[in-house]
């Protein structure tokens, strides 16, 4: 089948402004949209600029906004996404060069949440012991591959971009909610700050834009309760 | 730019973060990577790692080095496969102690599930020795790790590509990386330098490997002098997604996953009676080709099913969420109901920058180290994989061996001094990006990096034979031509891929050529390594590793001795 891709490039060493690129790929329909990319890169044009790794959904390197959404380029088939596709870098972080975008605000604000295991108690000999019950409860938010969908997706994070947003909620989640951890109190209180959940208005788009399929509304959900109720 | 370190570690995968995590605060050191930290490979391992806890069922770590060695077909080095195996039992219970969400038993155990090539007693039946999390070991792997390198404060150069290893007199000096945001060359000056840059799959059409696995640590330590080792045996994993290589984890076959060919047939029980379809993965890729060939693949074409259709709701949704996943994106098959269409996918290098026991990488059989200069993880070859690599052992390898070169190079950096740095350190670094921006463009860099993938897919891949290679050997040659007139178009500095697209490739070619040249000499089929014209292990002649040099008129070769300490090797049945 033929693929028309209708790309945002830019590029501020030579462009004042962005421009839109139109490529035509010949592909098969169960190509992912990162071998239609691919296809642009090595034999149309080499300076498309993009970030890409595994091609199979784990390392999070190229979400971006596909039709209007985001999703991670190795994850969305040809064949779902009609004739024509625009592809876009995603929202609200400045763009470097075509699709490829500042991640520096991202990971500072998931380094905020203290994202490592804190424990104050002594360590045991061999592991310290967990139920499949409470190993279930934080398993959704294990998922995460901070790809930035959901932050990038999130129209409270758009105008305001010192919330902390959904990713960091997610990854401080996963360990609140891990039954080793000791530090909720340390989290907690960086979380209810203003920019912290409260700025979330429960407005879903980071749960359509996660590409693993974690219920993140739900989780910074649960993190509001905790705080509302100190209870985890 | 010239930078000062006491240690620079390359890459940001599990070898190179725990590697980072054995120095005291008060040591300066830097990761330095071609991506963010948690994009590494090591992020993609499934099924999990392997270690003698003996959680579930009696178990022991001499018979993980009894399964490791065999399944190195006896290539492996004894001394370094028992550190290996040892360590693991405190690695895992480290990693559980930084929190990483293990699956549990019932109990709150770390849970473990049987893989291939392990068991109990000396072979005698599978062994539950994997521990894991969900068939998402490594994500949970690499973001621990990646936590703890926050919580530690440690410093990254993220979307760095190293080109250059500064090496002189039997000492490193550091290595030279071009910052990808800005095209700028930075010289590193550092007493240690550690390579933990993973494999090279890429040089393989059908290839489990990210596309940023082009082997640079290997190509960036040949060129300077440095052998690799080893370097033919190149594992084949056998449930790779027809034609696109992505990996379905041994774990799937680890919970009962059958192989099937056209007629419906177990086949794996004509090759593997105690083993079965559990048998370690070279053997299982041969029967795989094997079955292909004499025309059971399925509609007779080139690959086969994976039945997962009895392993049960439960066991598909709760043990296997990630490849059940990836089968109904990238197939639109439902494994609970459909056969799955695989064949073998190119998968790990066992071979690479040779090291001492402590990750230090020697130039020679005598094991003459090159002060300061480390490796660890897929690049390196101690050796504890031999031949041919049990599924769950890189993950142990990368960090055990990543633990110990990091705690032997903060020692190394307390009591040396830096290297003397020569004059223009970067001027092989710029040369080579020059060269790249120079070219006649005659040549697309595509064209010959897909030529390259398809060629060594059908001459050096699962089977091999004089004929095939000598090709390969002569196509090597007339792309290695072809690139010299390959020109870079994009003109910018800011975040160049093409031009870093050019220059990994230039180094695969360099490493293929290591592959072809390596496979070519070694004339006896061991582990990984199959000469159809050569069928037969031969341990009179071959029982050694090989060492492969970079020469002026080629690949040159010298070969190093197997420590073999607790087992003598056997003919390798399963």
């Amino acid at each position: 089948m033929q693929v028309t891709l209708r790309i945002k490039r830019f590029n501020p060493e030579k462009d004042k402004e962005p421009w839109w690129g139109e490529y035509k790929v010949e592909a098969e329909p169960t190509d992912r949209l990162l071998d239609a990319l691919n296809h642009v890169k090595w034999y149309i044009d080499g300076s498309l600029t993009y970030r890409r790794s595994c091609a199979h959904g784990i390392c999070g390197s190229d979400a971006m906004q596909i039709n209007g959404k985001n999703a991670l380029a190795c994850k969305v088939l040809l064949k779902n996404l009609g004739q024509t596709v625009t592809v876009e870098p995603l929202r609200a972080f400045r763009v470097i060069k075509d699709l490829l975008v500042d991640m520096e605000v991202f990971f500072e604000k998931y380094r905020q949440v203290k994202p490592y295991l804190i424990t104050h108690s002594p360590q045991p000999e061999k592991e310290r012991l967990q139920s499949p019950e409470d190993r279930e409860r934080y398993d959704d938010t294990t998922k995460c591959i901070l790809c930035a969908a959901c932050t990038t997706s999130c129209p409270s994070f758009w105008p305001n971009p010192d919330y902390v947003g959904p990713a960091a909620i997610v990854n401080a989640h996963r360990f609140i909610f891990d039954s080793r951890d000791e530090g909720t109190e340390d989290r907690l209180r960086i979380l209810g700050a203003a920019d912290g959940v409260w700025r979330c208005r429960t407005i879903f788009n980071c749960v359509e834009a996660c590409p693993r399929d974690i219920n993140v509304t739900r989780a910074i959900g649960e993190v509001k309760k905790a705080l509302l109720y100190r209870k985890v | 730019m010239i930078q000062r370190y006491d240690a620079v570690i390359i890459g940001a995968g599990g070898a190179g973060l725990m590697a980072a995590l054995q120095f005291p605060p008060t040591a300066k050191i830097a990761v330095i990577s071609k991506l963010y930290p948690t994009r590494s490979h090591t992020g993609t391992a499934q099924g999990g790692i392997g270690a003698a806890l003996g959680n579930m069922e009696e178990d022991h770590w001499e018979w993980h080095m009894f399964d490791t060695v065999k399944g190195s077909d006896y290539l492996a080095d004894q001394d370094a496969v028992e550190i290996l195996c040892r360590e693991a039992i405190e690695t895992v219970y480290d990693l559980e102690h930084w929190g990483l969400p293990f699956s549990r038993t019932p109990e709150g155990k770390i849970a473990q599930r049987p893989f291939g090539g392990h068991t109990r007693e000396y072979g005698k039946a599978p062994v539950k020795r994997s521990c894991y999390a969900a068939d998402r070991t490594g994500h949970m792997i690499l973001q621990t790790c990646y936590q703890q390198c926050i919580k530690n404060q440690v410093h990254f150069y993220n979307e760095y590509q190293v080109l250059d290893v500064l090496v002189g007199k039997g000492r490193c000096a550091g290595v030279v990386a071009m910052c990808l945001a800005t095209g700028e060359l930075h010289t590193f000056h550092a007493k240690a330098v550690i390579f933990a840059s993973g494999g090279c799959g890429k040089f393989y059409r059908v290839t489990s490997n990210a596309h940023s696995l082009t082997g640079d640590g290997m190509w960036v330590a040949f060129r300077r002098g440095i052998p690799l080792e080893d370097m033919e045996f190149f594992q084949f994993h056998p449930t790779g997604i027809y034609k696109m290589g992505i990996l379905l984890s041994e774990a799937a076959r680890g919970e009962g996953g059958i192989l099937r060919n056209k007629d419906g047939e177990r086949f794996m029980q004509r090759y593997a009676p105690t083993l079965l379809d559990l048998a370690p993965r070279d053997m299982v890729s041969r029967a795989m080709y094997q079955e292909i060939r004499e025309g059971r693949g399925i509609d007779g074409r080139n690959y086969l099913h994976l039945d997962l259709t009895h392993l049960g709701e439960e066991v598909l949704d709760k043990k296997l969420p990630d490849i059940t996943e990836f089968v109904r994106t990238y197939l639109g098959v439902e494994p609970k109901t459909q056969l799955i269409p695989i064949q073998p996918t190119a998968h790990y290098a066992m071979g690479g920058i040779p090291t001492d026991l402590d990750g230090r990488v020697i130039l020679d059989e005598k094991n003459t180290p090159i002060a300061g200069l480390y490796a660890a993880g897929e690049v390196a070859c101690v050796s504890v994989h031999g031949a041919n690599r049990l599924g769950t052992n890189s993950l142990v390898d990368i960090l055990v061996f990543g633990r110990r070169s990091g705690r032997h190079a903060a020692e190394f950096i307390k009591e040396n001094d830096w290297a003397p740095l020569a004059d223009n350190p970067d001027s092989y670094a710029r040369e080579l990006v020059a060269r790249a921006r120079e070219g006649s463009g005659k040549e697309r860099a595509a064209d010959i990096r897909d030529n390259l993938q398809d060629e060594m897919m059908e001459k050096a891949s699962v089977f091999r034979d004089a004929r095939g290679l000598t090709a390969m050997r002569e196509k090597l040659g007339e792309l290695q031509e072809r690139y010299l007139n390959v020109k870079v178009e994009d003109k910018g500095d800011r975040y160049n891929t093409e031009l870093l697209e050019v220059l990994e490739l230039g180094g695969m070619l360099d490493l293929a050529e290591v592959l072809v040249e390596s496979a070519l000499t070694r004339q006896e089929s061991r582990g990984a390594h199959f000469r159809e014209d050569f069928p037969k292990r031969d341990d009179t002649q071959w029982l050694k590793h090989t060492l492969a040099y970079a020469g002026p008129r080629g690949v040159e070769f010298r070969y190093k001795p197997v420590t073999i300490t607790r087992f003598m090797p056997q003919e390798r049945k399963y």
